[in-house]
């Protein structure tokens, strides 16, 4: 008989400490082991993990109001700007956000040491961060100047809001010119010097259910060490699948999520601001999503491996950066993390942009919370657009 | 004998002194240079592997002519509390000093391979390599 589970079911077992749950690297021994319809049996839940740079990520702050008081349309905070387009003292600080003097890639290539996503780890981390603000005054808020150092304790509130993280799938990166490129994802070699590749293959959430058979609006998440949620799909959501010669269904990609929480439970491990030379400030970002084993088909796709998903290559010296259509080849993660693939003949070293070993610990944390009933899966209102939808990206004219 | 591994830093006075050449010739050194390099203050570095009998000898004759001379492997360090061990630096470390161990993904320094070309220093996109000086 084939198993067949509720969200509320789950959640029983959970509360009574009964659940039985595995990371996503966990299940894949147990399926060698004992195969799909014993481990659905057996399973509730898997957990999945990535810690990669998520560009698209920022905060959403309320201050508090200044006496007299002030609606600031111009503010920075440690020097980055920070959209103040919003109603008094709210402001949206994105991780990419630079502060106006950095000379950015006008000293070719730049090292962007400081943006947006330091200031979001500064503020997780506890330390205090200036705040600048500028305004028209007005009969209701006359300031117009204001200078003092917060906290993130100090302010109203903090709200991650992340409208594209945890990407599907990704690219593997290489480099057909014959100089060194600087791209988000990381320096590239001349001549195929080196290839560069993103997620945790077996462990990456989305990589886990490509059907969005379980991830939707409200399932709740491990959001930089602390508790969130998926809010929406994220932008860019385009969901499909790498196909095989025979045009059969290979790996998903293109997937997003859009995801929500509050910054004051996370924790500065799971929040990183990052510099990619030449390229730009950003954030890596901790999430981890939780796959309810709600029938066997759910756990074939949770159960795949690093031998079963693949990354399509792509020349991010010429057909990246022109918008061409076209990969040079297709690799497993399996070959990705072995250290070298093959393109072309020729032996090229690949690594990582994002970490596999803090992904698994991602995984084994969510895992961790769940059997201690600490964490409860959150059942989607709605599941976000799945492959069959044929969602696909504009070109902008 | 195993070669030490040295880095030299030279003033902008002592950096055109052919020591390389008094090294071999007064005494009898084998030097390897692994990188070398002078910034627009004049001022230069040099990392090598010195080797020979007469090693002590040699490198109270560099200190004499003003040139410091610091053991190689307490140049860059890893901050350990900052790396996410992502392993993008392991792709540009030419000696491979920094590499991914497998099947962990966890990235390792050996530092006695690091032959300081800073490479790492630049390129870790959380700034965990640090060059003591």
């Amino acid at each position: 008989m084939s198993v067949e589970r509720t969200y509320k079911e789950i959640n029983e077992r959970i509360k009574a400490g009964k659940a039985v749950v595995l990371t996503a690297e966990e299940v894949i021994d147990k399926v060698r082991e004992q195969g799909i319809s014993r481990t659905a049996q057996e399973v509730d839940v898997v957990t999945t993990g990535t810690f990669s740079p998520m560009c698209s990520s920022g905060v959403f702050l309320n201050f508090g109001h200044t006496r007299p008081r002030m609606r600031m349309s111009k503010v920075w905070l440690n020097n980055v700007p920070a959209y103040a387009g919003l109603a008094a003292v709210d402001v949206y600080l994105g991780a990419t956000e630079l502060p106006e003097a950095d000379p950015a890639n006008r000293d070719y290539p730049g090292e962007f040491r400081y943006g947006g996503a330091h200031v979001i780890e500064d503020l997780v981390a506890g330390k205090e961060v200036s705040l600048r603000a500028q305004s028209y005054g007005t009969d209701c808020y006359p300031r117009t100047k204001f200078e003092t150092t917060i906290t993130l304790d100090k302010i109203n509130e903090a709200i991650m809001f992340n409208p594209r993280n945890a990407y599907e799938n990704y690219n593997c990166a290489v480099n057909s010119t014959d100089r060194m490129i600087y791209t988000y994802m990381g320096a590239l070699k001349p001549h195929f010097g080196n290839a560069s590749y993103s997620t945790s293959g077996q462990l990456s959430p989305l990589l886990k259910d490509p059907y969005f058979k379980t991830i939707g609006i409200g399932t709740r998440i491990f959001l930089g060490g602390g508790i969130g949620y998926v809010a929406w799909n994220g932008t860019q959501h385009f969901p499909g699948f790498l196909k095989d010669e025979e045009g059969n269904n290979l790996t998903g990609a293109g997937g997003t999520l859009a995801v929500i929480g509050d910054l004051k439970q996370m924790n500065a491990r799971w929040l990183v601001g990052t510099s990619y030379l030449g390229y730009g400030a950003t954030l890596t970002v901790g999430i981890g999503l939780p796959i309810p084993i709600l029938n066997e088909e759910i756990l074939v796709h949770a159960a795949k491996t690093d031998e079963e998903l693949f990354a399509e290559i792509v020349d991010y010296g010429n057909d990246y950066p022109n918008f061409k259509a076209g990969a040079l080849g297709r690799v497993s993660y399996a070959q990705l993390k072995s250290g070298s693939i093959k393109l072309q003949g020729k032996e090229i070293p690949t690594s990582p942009v994002s970490s596999y070993l803090r992904a698994r610990e991602i995984a084994g944390t969510l895992k961790e919370w769940i059997q201690k009933g600490e964490f409860l899966l959150g059942e989607p209102s709605q599941l976000l657009p799945g492959p069959e939808q044929g969602l696909k990206g504009k070109a902008l004219t | 004998m195993a070669p030490e591994k040295i880095i030299l830093r030279f003033s902008a006075d002592t950096v055109k002194k052919p020591i390389i050449y008094a090294l071999a010739k007064e005494y009898d050194l084998v030097a390897n240079i692994l990188k070398a390099s002078i910034n627009p203050h004049q001022e230069g570095t040099m990392v090598l592997e010195l080797t020979g009998e007469r090693y002590e000898e040699g490198i109270r004759f560099l200190e004499k002519q003003g040139i410091s001379v610091h053991p190689l492997a307490q140049e860059v360090k890893r901050n350990q509390e900052k790396c996410t061990h992502c392993g993008n630096c392991t792709a540009h470390c030419p000696t491979h000093a920094l590499s991914i161990e497998r099947p962990s993904m966890e990235v390792k320094f050996n530092e006695d391979e690091c032959i300081l070309c800073l490479m790492c220093v630049k390129i870790c996109p959380v700034h965990a390599m640090e060059v003591r000086i």
